[in-house]
């Protein structure tokens, strides 16, 4: 079974180097061929594993030692059970389908086979995260990501930057700085987090630590929950370090569906269910996640549901539904974030690449007020996109429905009744907002003939592609017990308790009612023309509008103060201090060799008197 | 009575005159016999201290440092010679070919 471990983590490796070959060529199919074959490779294999693998049979390999410095000791090992193997599937699968769907959307790019290889390195990367035996592989795989994650996001990089004014995010390089940036902050706190590990258990590796984490001090575990989280934050783009995944759409679609929906910003998730040992021990920081969660899960909602950009709007969605993630991790119930980790990661990755084909028919307009009618010239992403909305909403039978409401059942059951009200407005707000778009884009008014635009399907194998993503997001909830069994292997087995059973169902039929409500309200206003402008004269649709004013705040109060701080450092204290002094002994002993030098004449009196002033100064210091 | 101090003290008297010579004459010959003053100024000094602790090594050195100094002596004015043949002077400040 080892060698499907290695086949599932090398192919992606093997089929960047080899796109990368090609990296500065022109645009060559067979890059994207064989980068997408490879892919299947590693889906076909992670599936043999989801078949291997269970309660006995858990593959571990020790790839060779990595470092051995002292006491302490890292080896580069991968393992496959339960979790990881899961997230292995969901990651192979997404980004399987999300090459061959790439082949047709970066047809006309230049940097087709550049981006190849960029991907599948983020695959394998990602890989490594969810593979890893220890923190300190996670950890690379953590960075791995982040390093994919920019160059992918600033794949357009020579774009121009745009005033702020014009145009809501800068330019695809300000964007992909702006998220690796944001990530380096809250990699602190994950490095804080593993120092404490190393420092009170004396290991990285998984076994050793949750094995040893109950003997560790309460405080101390306290304190590594709180940091590890602040990784899980910044990667998983909670508030507040969530402002750069909106930005973060300056990337190419695929790379959004791919990255940033599916797999990278789910890996802080990944993170809290991995460590679930260490925050279990830790109910209060738990329950801090959840009711930051649940904040997220409102607090994005509320931004989508005013946003005319088509990719932002699915971003908010992405941020909310990680904190319906968050909520389901912190409140104890880790396999049920897990399932909602894996049917969002189908329903969402569809989401975008249909965004992705709206996109290109309107030739990468995004503004969906300038969109409408398209069901009748792309009717099949439409099907798709309507499927994946209503995943997203959670209406019966699609995923989204078992997992979301599972969510909602545990906030129930552990009495957090403040968290379940503000999961229930967000599965209102998300019904809402989702149908939005799908009303905005695919039906109403014909805008689009105004802006001139003649909008066509996409390849048929781009449809192809997206197909198993729909049936995924149609059927995935139905597989809700044997995931279920599967994962409690190692993950805490958690029921909700919700006695007496009645209201279990009323819950269900109050979250599905709202969900309803919302889709019914989006369709019966935007079948109508929408709201009136006198709606976009209020204060809080410009609240809404302009992002809470974060994105604005963050400039004033921490970038400018920054770039000032930065100034200051850069010509008061560097150049007139630090500078200076090294300047100062270098000029100091230039100029005092261009002075001496004149002793060097060559006269051999002269020389001799140096040579009778040396002596006496020598003696002289000999005496004292 | 003479003492040690006695010896002693001409044979600084003797050293500063001798390097007194070296800083200040431009002869060559002049800088030879100079050093050769400091050379018999630190010869007297060793063989007074040999004599006063009664230990040889001194007088020993002495007697090396009169060889070298007659060996330096034979080397040196030979190339002296060779020097004045050269360039019709024997002046200190005419041996600036190696001026920085």
């Amino acid at each position: 079974m080892e060698k499907y471990v290695y086949l599932t983590l090398f192919a992606p490796l093997a089929g960047s180097l080899f796109a990368a070959m090609f990296g500065m060529s022109k645009k060559n199919l067979i890059t994207g061929i064989v980068t997408s074959a490879l892919l299947f490779v590693s889906l076909f294999s992670s599936l043999m594993l989801l078949g291997y693998v269970d309660e006995e049979h858990i593959v571990k390999v020790n790839l060779f030692d990595w470092i051995s410095a002292g006491n302490f000791d890292v080896s580069f090992g991968f393992i496959a059970d339960q979790v990881s193997v899961i997230m292995m599937v969901t990651v192979t699968t997404v980004s399987a389908l999300v090459h061959v769907y790439s082949i047709g959307y970066m047809d006309h790019d230049e940097g087709f086979n550049r981006f190849f290889s960029y991907l599948s390195a983020f695959v394998f990367s990602m890989l490594v995260l969810v593979m890893s035996d220890n923190f300190l592989g996670l950890f690379i795989g953590w960075e791995g990501v982040g390093l994919c994650s920019w160059l992918l996001i600033g794949f357009w990089y020579h774009k121009k930057d745009l005033p702020r004014e014009i145009y809501p995010a800068i330019s695809p390089s300000w964007a992909a700085n702006e998220a690796f940036i944001m990530n380096r902050i809250a990699d602190l706190g994950m490095l804080i987090g593993l120092f404490l590990i190393y420092w009170n258990v004396g290991s990285l590796n998984y076994d050793i630590v949750f094995k040893n984490i109950p003997n560790v001090d309460i405080s101390i575990v306290v304190l590594i929950g709180i940091f590890l989280f602040i990784g899980a934050m910044g990667k998983s783009a909670q508030f507040p370090l969530h402002t750069w995944l909106a930005d973060a759409m300056e990337g190419p679609t695929p790379v959004s569906a791919l990255i940033h929906a599916a797999t990278m910003v789910t890996a802080g998730v990944y993170l809290v269910v991995r460590a679930n040992e260490v925050f279990s021990l830790i109910p209060n920081v738990g329950m801090f996640i959840a009711s930051l969660g649940a904040f997220v899960a409102v607090f994005a909602a509320t931004m989508a549901l005013v946003n005319n950009d088509l990719k932002k709007i699915i971003a908010y969605s992405t941020l909310s539904q990680l904190g319906y993630m968050f909520v389901a991790a912190g409140l104890g119930a880790y396999w049920v974030a897990l399932f909602h980790l894996m049917t969002h990661a189908f329903f969402k990755s569809l989401l975008f690449l249909g965004a992705g084909n709206v996109m290109h028919a309107m030739h990468d307009e995004l503004n969906i007020k300038k969109m409408g009618g398209l069901y009748s010239k792309m009717k099949w992403t439409a099907i798709l996109m309507i499927i994946a909305s209503l995943a997203l909403a959670g209406i019966y039978p699609f995923a989204g429905f078992f997992s979301k409401d599972k969510i909602l059942e545990v906030a129930f059951s552990e009495h957090a009744y403040i968290l379940w009200f503000m999961l229930w407005i967000g599965a209102g707000l998300t019904a809402f907002y989702s149908f939005r778009l799908i009303m905005l884009v695919f039906f109403g008014e014909e805008r689009y003939k105004r802006f001139g635009f003649h909008p066509h399907e996409a390849y048929a194998f781009m449809l192809w592609a997206m197909a198993p993503l729909g049936i995924l997001a149609v059927i995935s909830g139905f597989f809700e017990h044997s995931f279920k069994e599967y994962v409690t292997a190692i993950l805490p087995d958690y029921e909700a308790h919700i006695e007496p059973h009645i209201v279990g169902y009323i819950l269900i039929a109050l979250t599905l009612a709202m969900a309803l409500s919302g889709i019914l309200f989006a369709v019966y206003k935007y079948s109508r023309g929408g709201f009136s402008k006198k709606w976009e004269e209020t204060w809080i649709y410009k609240l809404l509008f302009n992002q809470y004013y974060i994105p604005q705040l963050y400039e004033t109060f921490i970038t400018k103060p920054y770039a000032e701080l930065s100034k200051i450092a850069w010509k008061d204290i560097d150049l007139k201090i630090v500078d200076a002094t090294v300047d100062f002994i270098a000029t100091t002993l230039y100029d005092a060799g261009d002075k001496s030098r004149v002793i060097q004449s060559g006269n051999l009196s002269k020389m001799l008197r140096w040579m009778a002033i040396g002596l006496i100064v020598l003696l002289i210091a000999a005496i004292i | 009575m003479i003492t040690l101090t006695h010896y002693m003290v001409l044979s600084g008297i003797l050293f500063s005159i001798g390097m007194l010579g070296v800083i200040r004459r431009k002869n060559l010959l002049m800088l030879f016999f100079s050093t050769e003053i400091m050379l018999n100024a630190v010869n007297l000094g060793f063989v007074a201290v040999s004599k006063y602790i009664g230990d040889l090594s001194g007088q020993m050195f002495a007697f090396f440092i009169i060889a070298v100094a007659a060996s330096e002596v034979a080397v040196g004015l030979g190339l002296l010679v060779l020097w004045y043949k050269r360039k019709q002077t024997i002046d200190l400040d005419s041996l600036q070919s190696m001026k920085g």
